[in-house]
């Protein structure tokens, strides 16, 4: 009981210095959805924070392919300012956010490298450093002498359970081809998403809660799966074992062609659709902070205190969910090529 | 709203981004790992059987070994057995032999005794008849030194004479 009473008043100390910083914002009103998507939206720099007015952002490099290539800073475009032709759309034109021509408001080929492409990279390099200081070890050491230590004996324990239980048992006999994609996928998503629960710079981009994220994983699934696919799987769709009648008028090829497309989209819009509901459900949490502030100190204080409690448990619970996303997309995954690769005894 | 139209930078990023990821990791990294987890599995497979294996042949061992005592103790038992119905035999040999041979002398020096006796015997029955003669000639001779005594005598022998005549 004393131990929860200090932590609650350690709480309200720490929560002192939010409402004082708090303060300023209260004489413009506070944007709630301005808020939100700023935070989960992509963007041409990278915002830090904001210490009295004074933004503190990392430019990206603009990157545009319009009849040649035009690179330059973002930080040429902040505020609305106009650069080479280009501008950053302002609120309520059709692409909103985006860098339009200046001209007539259309968009040039944008590939520039924006917070969330930053933040894939820095995730990636992360990521890769990991596996590849994990493989070293694996390298160096006989592995039939030594139990692994350090990175090795973090990672191996996930690997293995991932391979072996994930998917082993989905993808079945031919799973060795198939299980470093399924582990990139596995380890990638869940770098991403832990990385976004970070509230900090190389943290903090909502990448996995960004449609074109999942989108290309979806589409690698896709691939994996199609490609590989045996003639069993491709005569189960295109000519399935059911009355003629029903496959001479297409009804089940053309319900498993769909199917072939519902699978990868399903995958899609599901990390997508969790890991964008869990930012925003924290951000909004965080947003009471703010929002209660015109309501006087009492309120203010009292709900500071229910909305970091609250975030706390969210961000506790994004934990799990940012293992348990990455874990359903490798496990679907898994199955979608498992179903690609139909064991002849079952015929 | 954007949030939903994929973005065709961050799309062609992406696929760039994990496709150099996993080729890296698919060349370098996972395969390294799975491959050496695999093969420690299979090892910690392998010795597990050749532990078993081993176990069982201890067990055989064992089982052979316990066989070889029982083994070993039937046949000292009947070693023993042997033994001592051989000692047993050449105990009764030796009492049969040892009274035989006692009979044997028994019985020669019994034939000795009785030899010695037939001689001692044929020696005192002559040496009586000497004596008894010598009685008789004694005896006769003072009968016969009276006439009546002749006569008597004489009588005497023809009657024993006719009486064996008559018999």
């Amino acid at each position: 009981m004393r131990a929860s009473r200090i932590i609650i008043l350690a709480l309200c100390i720490l929560l002192l210095p939010i409402r004082s910083f708090a303060e300023p914002e209260e004489s413009q009103s506070f944007n709630v959805s301005e808020y939100i998507f700023g935070h989960i939206s992509d963007a041409y720099d990278w915002h830090i924070t904001t210490v009295n007015d004074h933004h503190i952002s990392i430019p990206l490099p603009v990157i545009l392919i319009d009849g040649g290539v035009h690179v330059f800073s973002s930080e040429k475009l902040a505020h609305g300012a106009e650069y080479d032709g280009y501008r950053i759309a302002a609120k309520g034109e059709p692409s909103e956010g985006k860098i339009v021509r200046a001209s007539d408001g259309t968009r040039p080929l944008d590939i520039s490298i924006t917070k969330n492409v930053c933040g894939l990279i820095i995730d990636s390099v992360l990521l890769v450093v990991l596996i590849l200081l994990c493989a070293r070890w694996y390298r160096r050491h006989n592995v039939l002498k030594e139990a692994p230590t350090g990175l090795a004996g973090l990672l191996e324990p996930v690997i293995v359970t991932i391979e072996q239980d994930v998917i082993k048992d989905a993808v079945g006999p031919e799973y060795q081809k198939f299980s470093p994609y399924l582990l990139t996928a596995f380890f990638f998503i869940l770098i991403n998403n832990l990385m976004g629960i970070v509230p900090f710079f190389p943290g903090g981009a909502n990448i996995t809660g960004n449609i074109a994220v999942t989108m290309a994983m979806a589409l690698f699934t896709f691939l994996a799966v199609n490609l590989f696919g045996t003639r069993h799987y491709w005569k189960e769709v295109l000519w399935p074992d059911v009355p003629l009648f029903l496959k001479a008028i297409p009804i089940m090829p053309v319900i498993e062609i769909i199917g072939m497309f519902t699978k990868p989209f399903s995958l899609m819009i599901r990390l997508f659709a969790n890991m964008l509901a869990g930012h925003i459900m924290l951000l909004s949490t965080i947003a009471v902070i703010f929002l209660t502030v015109k309501l006087g100190p009492l309120i203010n204080g009292s709900l500071s205190l229910i909305s970091v409690l609250f975030g706390i448990f969210l961000d506790v619970l994004e934990l799990l969910v940012a293992f348990i996303q990455a874990y359903v997309f490798t496990m679907l995954s898994s199955v979608f090529i498992g179903l690609a690769h139909p064991q002849p005894e079952t015929h | 709203m954007s949030l939903i139209t994929p973005d065709f930078g961050l799309l062609f990023w992406m696929v760039v981004i994990f496709g150099a990821v996993f080729f890296l990791l698919a060349k370098f990294g996972f395969p390294v790992i799975t491959k050496a987890v695999r093969e420690r599995s299979e090892h910690i497979e392998q010795s597990l059987r050749a532990a078993e294996e081993a176990r069982l042949s201890l067990e055989r061992f064992a089982e052979d070994q316990n066989r070889l005592i029982e083994q070993t103790k039937v046949e000292r038992a009947e070693i023993l057995k042997a033994a001592s119905d051989e000692r047993n035999a050449m105990i009764a040999k030796a009492h049969e032999d040892a009274s035989a041979e006692a009979a044997k002398i028994l019985r020669n020096a019994r034939d000795e005794i009785a030899a010695e006796q037939e001689l001692a015997r044929r020696e005192l029955r002559s040496e009586l008849s000497a004596l008894s003669v010598a009685v008789a000639e004694k005896i006769v001779r003072k009968e016969l030194d009276t006439a009546d005594g002749q006569k008597q005598l004489l009588d005497k022998y023809v009657e024993e004479a006719v009486q064996s005549q008559v018999n």
